[in-house]
């Protein structure tokens, strides 16, 4: 392993409000100070980067479509704890605001600005009836276990649940 | 070209996003000018501009704030 390598990778599995902002949080630090970072999104973190914010019934079949709606998208993000309905998100983001601290979309437009690559999961968005093209443009690949570990390869690798 | 550049507001991680990305918009012998407030980025802002092999011209203390003026290579 060479020992200048500064690899960030982070599996976002969790679609939860405060990972989501965890997780941008490392990518865009990170990134900004000259590592290389990949965010692989499966399962419930490919809340996160769904193309359309709020319910949609993405997907072919019923089950999906049901799935999908009851998930929602990145505007939907519940905060693992204190949800309140829905109401906590809000009221935390209007906290970061007052203080000065960078919103979830201020930290993904700077991931995007400073290069961090988006990766999504193909068998959970396979499972989810979720297609490439219902996913932000920012995401480039949609792989599988080989290739995210290629992509972490030699760098550090942070699971978040 | 000397561009300023005020983070004394900003929090972690945008203080060094701002700067990585204000570096990156200057041409090359460009200079920027910036205002930080605390340790954290007075340690690692110009630690990070010089692994990415900018010079960092001065690092002084201007009673409460710091000022770090990095050149673009």
């Amino acid at each position: 392993m060479s020992t200048d390598t500064k690899k960030l990778s982070i599996i976002c599995f969790s679609g939860d409000f405060d990972k989501a902002v965890a997780a941008f949080t490392l990518a865009a630090g990170g990134a900004a100070v000259n590592w290389e970072v990949n965010l692989f999104f499966t399962f419930w973190g490919l809340n996160i980067i769904k193309k359309r914010p709020g319910r949609a019934p993405t997907g072919k079949g019923f089950l999906d479509r049901v799935f999908n709606v009851l998930m929602g998208g990145p505007r939907n993000l519940p905060l693992s704890r204190l949800n309140f309905g829905g109401l906590s998100p809000r009221l935390m983001t209007g906290m970061m605001k007052g203080r000065n601290v960078a919103t979830l979309a201020e930290l993904m437009d700077s991931a995007r600005a400073l290069g961090v690559k988006l990766i999504a999961c193909e068998m959970a968005m396979h499972i989810l009836g979720i297609d490439k093209s219902d996913l932000i443009d920012e995401v480039k690949e949609v792989v599988g276990v080989p290739t995210f570990l290629e992509y972490a390869r030699e760098g550090q690798v942070i699971f978040i649940s | 070209m000397t561009t300023t550049l005020d983070i004394t507001k900003d929090r972690c991680p945008m203080t060094f996003v701002k700067v990585k990305l204000g570096l990156s918009k200057l041409n090359t012998g460009d200079i920027l000018d910036v205002t930080l407030d605390g340790l954290e980025p007075l340690a690692n802002i110009p630690k990070a501009a010089r692994e990415q092999g900018h010079n960092v011209l001065s690092v002084r203390n201007e009673g409460g704030h710091y000022r770090v003026v990095i050149e673009k290579t």
